[in-house]
């Protein structure tokens, strides 16, 4: 593959939800290793993006391609090896009457990949969750460690991109520095393509060498971590929403 | 903050303590908290399971039945909490004390309009007609700053945004005119912009009105904005209780840590430094 083909690549990209067009024109590209933020506040279409990359949008119109192969309205099993994702409240997207083990497995045996024991508990450590956890349901683990299941199953089955949505807006301060430390690791030894959505610009900056900021389905403005931290955004939106967070990150 | 000696607070907790007992143990969920509360803006801080929502409904008694609760006093006004009758406690939840909740979405309706739940609210604690409550139901949408009172009026809370469905909890709220508002976590299902529009919102009118409130949430910088005093806790205690504007002078290991693994804007860091949970936190305080 050459340095400089991007990973993911999205052109001019139009959901609509009968009269609400979400998502007005989108495009940008992703390279190999990167991570890129979208922002913006809610009802920008900031999800729905995701939304559409992951597949769980099917009305969109455009182009969208990964890895270099134009998506298609139906996406086969090779396009869920290749991208995962992961939501907002790790409560809702985890099976409420399967354990750990069970949630884990699932995508092995789609995938068909061979000794699920080992990935399981190898998958287990990756993301420090105790040997213990495996036979537990998702109610009798805390919000922090189920958001460690969600990721665990995301990566299990090897995936190359990685699809965030609001990862930690659902959890405590202090458990949001420790999956985006883990999230920060994992993306390091896997070498993951990641998008991540959030309202967070702090978190954002943290994680993303290069955003996008999103207003009324449109992006409003690209830019990359050093002008964001420096303040340097053009867009008039934009600035509002680094004042803002400065607002709120002072104690 | 001294209270003046004549004046008795208006909340005062000494010494609560709340116990879940359930088939596999009893759950110490808040263990001997004691702060007292007059016209002022107090956050309560912690992570969650630290206690601070279970502190908040005990001043309501809105706790369930498995929940024993103990304290040397509980106190709003000069209604004793522990021991107050039910018709004494619905005097207080919803009329003297107000309630705001996290998520719109649940807390209100789904079945019912608007404008139809506040009026609700208002003749619960007054007696007046349906044509007067309407009148006063649009006043309280036009001072929680809605700019369409007649649309929101007639709306279903699903036809309304997270921030708008916000707005018509505090309206309700503030039909009864209470002298307390409980605010547990009101902003954290709403994006950063409507969470400050919110929180703006209830500071203006907890100072216009003098109402006193009682802010819970696990942001510790957010809280610090827009309160006077703040009592941060874990484990069901109360580690430490300052000013709001000595934030950043916070001697505790545990606000220490809190402030400092919250992602900066302004300075990069390669990693964030995550708590470090001391045993000793633990240990029951004098």
């Amino acid at each position: 593959m050459a340095g400089a083909a991007p990973m993911i690549e999205i052109d001019s990209l139009d959901v609509r939800f009968g009269t609400n067009h979400a998502v007005r024109g989108v495009s940008f590209h992703v390279s190999p290793g990167e991570t890129f933020g979208l922002v913006g506040e809610s009802g920008s279409g900031k999800s729905t993006v995701l939304r559409a990359i992951a597949g769980l949008v099917t009305e969109w119109t455009g182009r969208m391609a990964v890895d270099g192969k134009p998506l298609t309205r139906r996406r086969g099993r090779a396009f869920f090896r290749t991208v995962q994702m992961v939501f907002q409240d790790p409560y809702g997207s985890l099976h409420p009457r399967q354990t750990v083990d069970r949630i884990l497995s699932e995508p092995l045996a789609v995938h068909g990949v061979a000794g699920a024991d080992a990935r399981i508990l190898r998958a287990l450590e990756e993301v420090a969750l105790p040997r213990a956890a495996r036979f537990r349901y998702p109610h009798q683990l805390s919000g922090g460690q189920r958001q460690r299941v969600a990721i665990a199953r995301a990566l299990i089955a090897d995936p190359r991109v990685l699809l965030l949505d609001e990862p930690t807006s659902a959890l405590d301060v202090s458990v949001q520095a420790e999956v985006l430390n883990l999230l920060a690791d994992l993306r390091a030894a896997r070498g993951l393509t990641c998008i991540l959505v959030s309202h967070n610009l702090a978190v954002v900056a943290h994680l993303c060498g290069r955003l996008a900021v999103m207003q009324g389905g449109k992006i409003v403005e690209e830019l990359d971590e050093a002008t964001l931290r420096a303040g340097q955004a053009k867009h008039p939106h934009t600035q509002d929403l680094i004042r803002l967070s400065h607002e709120l990150e002072e104690a | 903050m001294s209270m003046p000696p004549l004046v008795p607070p208006l909340v005062e907790v000494k010494n609560l303590r709340v116990d879940f007992s359930s088939a596999t143990g009893v759950t110490h969920a808040v263990r001997g908290v004691s702060f007292s509360l007059g016209k002022e803006k107090l956050g309560i801080v912690g992570e969650s399971g630290s206690g601070k929502s279970v502190t908040g409904r005990a001043l309501m008694r809105l706790l369930p039945a498995s929940a024993k609760v103990r304290a040397d006093a509980l106190r709003f006004g000069e209604t004793d909490i522990l021991h107050a009758s039910e018709r004494q406690m619905r005097a207080l939840r919803g009329g003297r004390i107000g309630l705001i909740l996290q998520d719109p979405k649940y807390s209100l309706n789904p079945v019912m309009t608007a404008g139809a739940q506040i009026a609700e609210a208002l003749r619960a604690h007054s007696r007046i007609g349906a044509k007067e409550a309407r009148e006063a139901t649009l006043n309280l949408l036009e001072s929680v700053q809605i700019r369409d009172p007649r649309r929101v009026h007639d709306a279903y809370p699903h036809e309304l945004s997270g921030g708008m469905g916000q707005r018509v909890m505090i309206a309700m709220m503030l039909a009864s005119n209470p002298e307390l508002l409980i605010a547990d976590e009101p902003t954290s299902a709403l994006d950063a912009s409507v969470q400050a529009e919110i929180l703006r919102l209830i500071e203006e009118l907890v100072d216009s009105r003098g109402m006193a409130l009682m802010l819970i949430s696990h942001d510790l910088p957010l809280v610090s904005h827009f309160c006077d005093r703040v009592a941060v806790m874990y484990a069901g205690q109360v580690m430490e209780e300052l000013p709001a504007a000595d934030l950043h002078k916070a001697t505790h290991g545990y606000t220490r840590g809190l402030l400092e693994c919250i992602p900066s804007l302004t300075e990069k860091r390669p990693r964030l430094p995550t708590l470090a949970r001391d045993p000793a936190w633990l240990a029951p305080r004098p």
